[in-house]
């Protein structure tokens, strides 16, 4: 492996590579998945917070704190992410060292989406039916089993939807992020395309970013569908087959 | 045992405290079926939610066999409410989780191990009837069945007692009889008392053993259920028990009695017999007889003729009627 990396004629590719669609592509899905881990890893339990931590919620919490936690999401929410991303470069450099290139917009990104995922999982929890919440506490749950047991497994199909929403959300904005010297297509597209004029390369970049949002949607909406219990699987299946029918004109 | 003592609940609202519950004192026996019936917004639910501490009451006590639970510690209140499980009108089952996983759920709270779990859940499955639907998602289910695999659950942590809130209310006449009788069964099977909470009178005659009567968050009334049902004392309880009497007011007579039937007694022709015995006519203005626990219960209002000798000889008559008493209406509006 190595030595496969020692390798000059591969190195030569690798550079050559570092300019091209591929690359580009790898940059753009590298940034994504990273950013919308990290988001998730501080959104999801922030979203649990605002949910559970209201008056009459599973484990309120004071006032004044739930005041503060909605009051940072929205002025986070409302900041737009261009102006964000500049505004949060003493950060960047004070976590990684850096503030300019692809790595480097992984924390904009973060402080970005994380109000972002927050909210979205808000809207999932929220559609939990309280009387389901209620039948637990009556049966001895505590606050902490009733988030795990109850609240996230309940809302699984809603919050793969909101994952589906984060992911793209993110990864249409990572596509900004060649304004400050990151990678991927939206660099590509911004900085060769437009730019230097080859608007060859700006169609392609964006007709790529149109594929992957395709791709990503898709698989998202059908995990949704099928983990989703509530739908009836046989009446769900025969619809699925009578469609496949109508295609292949067998009907 | 269960005892309320002096329980009120006041909500504050816009408007104002709005109490809905004031000074109930209500006490369960351990095997009772007891049944809180009264109109919508009587204040039942609440007040079923007060004995689990899901609502708190303002003021008073809530006794489980002596303990107060107002002063347990969150966990221990945890603890104390596995053993007084509860089943809901809209059945509340986790809708993403097969049947078997749901009869589960409590035992998995409780740490009971999984396989030990799974062992109790098919059987408690065969209990409610449900044995071949393990495998399926509530979804796939009937509300009828739904409401099985919820009891199913509430019986997975091995209660003392089962709170039911407006269990059957969800449900079509023959499904609810049925989930009434699995109640039943479950009562006399395995010792567990039981609350049910209705607006629907039928229900209570089908299963209960003692009744309490909710009028606008006041306890009006309470006893055993024959002894509310052959003569509610309260005019919120003969509302209940006597639906129909209300209508009786279009029909302008003198002399109205009522006379109340208390069992036994109620396949005798009385009516007839008074006709023929004493020569009266009487004019039958409203009647509703039902059947409690196999016996008959009924009221009936009369109209009396206007000749005052015979109104008398005519209430004499009923008046020495065994199981049967008579009262005068003087209230009624003709």
């Amino acid at each position: 492996m190595a030595d496969l990396l020692q390798n000059e004629e591969v190195l030569r590719l690798l550079e050559l590579s570092k300019n091209g669609l591929l690359y580009a592509i790898w940059e753009t899905l590298y940034l994504t998945v990273i950013s919308t881990f990290f988001s998730y890893v501080i959104g999801l339990p922030l979203g649990v917070i605002t949910v559970v931590g209201e008056q009459g919620g599973v484990l309120p919490l004071p006032r004044p704190v739930m005041a503060v936690l909605n009051f940072v999401i929205n002025i986070l929410r409302s900041v737009p992410f261009l102006i964000l991303m500049v505004v949060v470069i003493p950060l960047s450099r004070l976590i990684l060292g850096t503030s300019i290139g692809t790595v480097a917009t992984i924390v904009p990104l973060i402080v970005a989406a994380f109000p972002f995922v927050a909210r979205l999982v808000e809207a999932s929890l929220r559609e939990v039916d309280s009387g389901v919440v209620e039948a637990a506490q009556s049966m001895g749950c505590s606050p902490f089993q009733i988030i795990t047991k109850v609240m996230i497994p309940e809302s699984r199909p809603s919050l793969i939807s909101g994952f589906t929403t984060a992911f793209i959300t993110i990864l249409s904005y990572g596509a900004m992020a060649g304004a400050i010297g990151g990678g991927g297509l939206g660099s590509m597209a911004l900085n060769l395309g437009y730019q230097r004029r080859m608007s060859i390369i700006l169609w392609v970049s964006v007709v790529m970013l149109v594929i992957l949002v395709q791709i990503f949607q898709s698989i998202g909406t059908r995990a949704s569908v099928r983990l989703d219990k509530r739908i009836r699987s046989v009446d769900r299946k025969r619809k699925l087959k009578a469609n496949r029918a109508d295609k292949a004109g067998l009907s | 045992m269960i005892e309320l003592k002096h329980i009120s609940k006041v909500f504050p609202t816009a408007d104002g405290d709005f109490e809905a519950l004031s000074d109930i004192n209500l006490t369960i026996g351990d095997g009772d079926i007891f049944g809180i019936v009264g109109m919508s917004g009587a204040g039942k639910s609440t007040l079923v939610r007060c004995i689990n501490l899901l609502e708190r009451p303002t003021q008073g006590e809530v006794l489980i066999d002596g303990e107060n639970l107002m002063e347990f510690s969150p966990a221990r209140l945890r603890q104390t409410r596995r053993s007084i499980s509860m089943i809901f009108q809209q059945f509340n089952l986790l809708m993403q989780r097969t049947c078997l996983k749901n009869i589960c759920f409590p035992m998995e709270i409780a740490g009971v191990p999984a396989a030990e779990a799974k062992k109790r859940a098919l059987e408690y499955l065969d209990i409610v009837g449900l044995p071949d639907k393990a495998n399926a998602y509530p979804a796939q289910l009937s509300g009828g069945q739904k409401q099985r695999i919820a009891i199913a659950r509430a019986l997975a942590s091995n209660p003392k007692m089962l709170l039911c809130d407006e269990a059957t209310s969800a449900l079509d006449p023959t499904t609810t009889r049925s989930i009434l009788k699995l109640i039943q069964d479950i009562n006399k099977r395995l010792g567990i008392t039981v609350v049910v909470i209705t607006h629907e009178m039928a229900v209570v005659e089908e299963i209960c053993t003692h009744v309490a009567i909710l009028d606008h968050g006041h306890m009006v009334e309470t006893g055993t259920v024959e002894e509310v049902f052959s003569n509610p004392k309260t005019e919120a309880g003969r509302k209940l028990v006597f639906p129909e009497g209300a209508h009786i007011d279009q029909f302008p007579v003198a002399n109205v009695v009522r006379v109340v039937f208390n069992g036994g007694s109620s396949y005798e022709p009385l009516i007839a017999s008074l006709a023929i015995d004493c020569g009266v006519k009487v004019n039958i203005l409203g009647a509703d007889t039902r059947n409690v626990n196999g016996k008959a219960f009924g009221s009936m209002l009369l109209g009396l003729p206007e000749d005052k000798n015979e109104a008398v000889k005519a209430m004499n008559y009923l008046r020495a009627q065994k199981d049967v008493t008579v009262e005068e209406v003087p209230d009624y509006h003709g």
